[in-house]
């Protein structure tokens, strides 16, 4: 992304043989000197003059400048484009365009950036938004604008006002052009402005609204800013709990995706499988394989990933289950220390292959940001996408299940082995295809799990408990208990937290399941009949 | 492929130097010098960075000669991020390898685990990682930041006009010694600052916490009150990520509100694309791109010993640089590498610095060093924009909780002590906790 804007500058600056207009009285030395060594506050003085300039060439500067772009040749103190070839900087001379060909690291200087002035360039440039026909960019312009107590920003939002056609822009507008009535206007038109604003979800005029209420002298406008007061808290909580639901959803639908492979593993088949976490994290390097291997199909490299991730887990598992669990059927303990030996050894393995580090995974740009609702609730796409993926999955396993001939064969053997065997299914297989199918949707597990959490050797490990946990709660065996639980716990986490913190809040759902297993051994959806009792 | 060949290069690496290092004891007497980092197991991801420094500072060391005529010989042990085996290895180097001194550890609980052992022995160790300062122990040298070196000049710059001039603090940490003590310090000393109880919010975590969205959440609600906000970060490790991650995705920027760290270095960016962080910051005493002769030539032999271009360097790095030097030179003037006459020697002895200058061993058994404010860049690496004007003294007991501040740690004459209360005149020793 960055580098294709670099290029582009460069394309364009390379067309453009226009001089870099300067503040007045600064030749380019000067004003880069000033740059370099200047104080901040100085920097800041020069920020806001060059980003709210007419001169396109300042603004250009201002914007390489923000984007982290602004070099300077040590040398002759000249504003130079750089581009990074091996070790050393291909040098173009921003004004002229001139190529001055390799120089070391050392030979050219960053113009140096931090966070305020980040923030000054942003929104002196912004205000150029203004009038764009992107309206994310039109937001941002005005939401800038909104609390500034510059005249010149309400003559600003006065002329945006008169050509904005989107009605929650518009509002926006509104709510910034009342905030400058609320400060300076006279009884009556504090009065409509308080009106106006009590509508308003910005958190803004929230905080203005609370410091006029601690000065205002009227005592009917005062009423009225209680009642505004009162109804965005109102909102606020309202949203507050949409929010809260939506995080709950989303930790359970991370619950699902990790539990649901150890649903079939151990639900369906007994297997205490402590690699289970593993097959996960073969998913996640699946992904980063993938990604490394097709580093400029990052949009798509999920896509490639998702069945990769599933051959490699499931191939994976049918071998573990070929090679040592079948030799252990009906001894839990001697598999559990079997495959939690497995775990260690698929653990030590990525460390031994990939190194120890955690390994980058890049966040396609699809699946960033997030979706804006209304100022006090947005949603963040990632996690839609891995709670609209989860159900996916999960339907699609039920599918298998109940409708394919391979799903019928594996309930065939759950239920009743030597029956089943008896019809002439081979049971042997269906037992490997059985835990390659449920080791193959932990690999898919990994894929949306690497989008939200650490690529690395251990993991696997921060999921295995919690597998266990969503469960043993739904109850052994039962796919709709494994979804209701881990939604339930989700949801019951995160509406624990807020008020008890992370640790407490697993803590409590920790304490919650032991006392609901003393009271429901079989977890929420117990099965029923002759299978139990085997 | 790559670091499928660059592991199988480090393993032939590593076993021709334990063959070498081998050889060359049948020959001649060597110095032996310990490592105690994990190699296995959750912290293999960071100090196994460290064991190769430690070899490759040897291997540099002996290609100028070794010490007192006498070569080094390396002698590693893996406590496979197991804090009770820490004392296990280190015994065992002590008695079984009895090596002159160690280079290890990295959690404050595996350090605390080694401890009785090193003081039984009278070993000798370097602790190479920042933490929460409250101990000073007579055979432990710490070379990374006491809280003053890192916590409280981070504030400082926050509170700063090129910080921001911040007023609203949320200090979030994994729930654990270090976060614990460094936020008690930080709350104190925010308060000490006049910043109201209400303006700081803490939260806790667990260990390698992954689900970031209610936090994330309520600290934009608390940054959006209207007045400048910054997040103080002691998030350990793994759960850095997914805490960054949230933080883009729920749309908060370094500018509105930024995250200062004190567990993000280079190594652990590394595993990050860090596109969405530019402009959140960490303190360090080290950032891989100070602008130093000394730190151009430590990365190329570094990147050249692990045979990697891209692998990056860090703190705890220099850390190791810095103690294995000043261990070295004290060796030269003590003449010998005995114990109690190398921590006689060493006290007084600089170093240079990688960032320029020079690092100075107290007698508390801290450094002098200087103070970086980093910012992150899309390429990994840290943009330094702040700086100490000077080397900062390391302090043992923190000036800022009131049951620390009459406590000093001095190791010579007349106080000898590490834990000397100066209001009752009384050593208390050591507290094992």
């Amino acid at each position: 992304m960055n580098v294709i804007q670099r290029l582009a500058a460069l394309v364009f600056l390379c067309l453009s043989t226009t001089v870099v207009a300067l503040p007045e009285g600064l030749s380019e030395p000067l004003l880069s000197k000033q740059l370099l060594k200047g104080s901040w506050s100085e920097r800041e003085t020069l920020a806001h003059h060059l980003a709210t300039s007419q001169e396109s060439s300042s603004i250009q500067l201002a914007e390489l400048w923000l984007d982290g772009q602004l070099f300077v040749l040590k040398s002759n103190q000249t504003f130079v484009l750089t581009q990074k070839d091996g070790r050393k900087y291909q040098l173009t001379n921003l004004a002229t365009g001139e190529d001055l060909g390799l120089h070391k690291k050392r030979a050219v200087k960053k113009v140096p950036l931090n966070n305020k002035l980040r923030k000054i360039l942003r929104n002196a440039l912004s205000v150029r938004d203004l009038q764009s026909t992107d309206t994310e960019l039109r937001r941002t312009a005005i939401a800038n604008l909104l609390g500034d107590e510059n005249p010149e920003s309400y003559e600003l939002l006065k002329t945006a006002s008169r050509t904005e056609q989107k009605r929650e822009l518009k509002e926006l507008i509104s709510s910034g052009l009342a905030l400058f009535d609320l400060k300076n206007g006279n009884e009556e038109q504090r009065l409509s402005a308080v009106q106006i604003l009590g509508e308003a979800n910005n958190s803004v005029v929230y905080t203005k609204l609370q410091a006029q209420k601690a000065i205002e002298q009227d005592k009917d406008v005062l009423a009225v800013i209680n009642k505004s007061i009162d109804d965005i808290e109102q909102r606020r909580k309202f949203y507050g709990a949409v929010e809260n639901t939506f995080f709950g959803l989303s930790l359970g639908s991370v619950l699902l995706l990790s539990a649901i492979g150890l649903a079939i593993t151990f639900g369906v088949m007994g297997v205490i499988n402590m690699a289970h976490g593993e097959m996960i994290m073969l998913g996640a390097y699946t992904t980063y394989v993938v990604q490394s291997l097709l580093p400029d199909h990052i949009g798509a490299s999920l896509f490639i990933s998702l069945p990769l991730a599933f051959l490699v887990a499931g191939a994976t598992g049918v071998l573990i289950e070929r090679t040592v669990i079948r030799h252990l059927y009906g001894r839990p303990l001697e598999t559990l220390l079997a495959t939690f030996g497995v775990s260690l050894i698929l653990q030590q393995a990525v460390r031994t292959i990939f190194s120890p580090l955690n390994q980058s995974v890049i966040t396609p740009e699809w699946m960033s940001g997030s979706i804006v609702i209304n100022e006090m609730l947005s949603l963040t796409v990632n996690r839609l996408v891995v709670i609209g993926f989860s159900l996916i999955v999960f339907l699609g396993l039920l599918f298998v299940l109940r409708y394919t001939r391979a799903g019928l064969t594996m309930r065939a053997v759950t239920q009743n082995r030597a029956m089943a065997s008896s019809m002439g299914i081979r049971t042997g297989h269906v037992d490997a295809l059985t835990f390659g199918l449920g080791s193959g949707i932990a690999g898919i597990a990994g894929v949306a799990l690497s989008q939200l959490t650490n690529v690395g050797p251990n993991l696997g490990q921060n999921y295995i408990i919690d597998s266990f946990m969503v469960v043993v709660f739904g109850g052994v065996g039962n796919l709709w208990g494994t979804f209701v639980a881990a939604m339930g716990l989700g949801i019951a986490n995160k509406f624990i937290e807020p008020w008890a913190g992370a640790v407490i809040a697993k803590i409590l759902v920790l304490i919650f399941i032991i006392l609901f297993i003393q009271k429901r051994p079989r977890g929420l959806f117990a099965l029923k009949g002759r299978a139990v009792e085997s | 492929m790559k670091t499928l060949n660059t592991t199988v290069k480090k393993i032939a690496l590593a076993t021709s130097i334990s063959l070498a290092a081998a050889a060359v004891q049948a020959s001649e007497e060597t110095i032996k010098v310990g490592v105690l980092h994990s190699l296995s197991g959750t912290m293999a991801i960071s100090e196994t960075t460290l064991k190769d420094t430690v070899l490759m500072l040897i291997e540099q060391q002996n290609k100028e000669g070794g010490l007192l005529g006498k070569k080094l010989e390396p002698v590693v042990v893996d406590p496979a991020s197991n804090w009770p085996l820490f004392a296990e290895k280190a015994r065992e180097l002590l008695v079984k390898e009895e090596v002159d001194v160690i280079f290890g550890s990295w959690t404050s609980v595996s350090r605390k685990s080694a401890l009785p052992v090193l003081e039984e022995l009278n070993g000798l160790m370097f602790y190479p990682v920042q933490y929460e300062g409250e101990e000073s122990s007579k055979n432990v040298f710490y070379t990374g930041a006491a809280p003053n070196q890192q916590a409280i000049p981070a504030v400082d710059y926050l509170m700063s006009e090129a910080g921001d001039s911040v007023d609203r603090f949320v200090l979030a940490g994994t729930d654990y010694v270090y976060p614990r003590t460094t936020n008690k310090i930080l709350e104190s000393y925010l308060k000490s600052k006049g910043v109201a109880e209400s303006d700081i919010m803490v939260n806790y975590t667990p260990f390698g916490h992954s689900d970031w969205q209610t936090i994330v959440s309520d600290i934009k609600k608390f940054g959006s009150a209207g007045k400048k906000t910054a997040v103080i970060s002691t998030v350990n490790g793994d759960a850095n990520v997914p805490f960054y991650k949230e933080l883009g995705n729920q749309g908060l920027s370094a500018e509105d509100i930024p995250v200062i760290a004190f567990s993000v270095g280079e190594e652990e960016l590394s595993g990050i694309d860090t596109g969405p962080l530019v402009g959140h910051l960490a303190a360090w005493n080290y950032f891989m791109s100070a602008e130093s002769d000394v730190n151009d030539e430590f990365i190329e032999t570094w990147q050249a010993f692990i045979k990697d271009e891209e692998r990056v360097t860090n703190d705890p790095m220099e850390a190791t640089y810095i103690g294995f030097n000043m261990w070295a030179k004290a060796v030269e003037k003590a003449g010998t590498a005995e114990v109690d006459s190398v921590r006689d020697a060493i006290y007084g002895v600089t170093v240079p610095n990688l960032t320029g200058g020079y690092a100075v061993m107290n007698t508390n058994h801290h450094l002098t060093k200087p103070v970086l404010i980093g910012e992150i860049q899309d390429d990994g690496q840290f943009e330094i924009v702040w700086k100490t004007s000077g080397g900062v003294i390391g302090d043992a007991w923190t000036d800022y909780l009131p049951e620390s501040a009459k406590i000093i740690a001095d190791w010579t004459a007349p106080v000898k002590c590490g834990n000397y209360n100066l209001s009752t005149s009384v050593c208390s020793g050591q507290k094992y906790e």
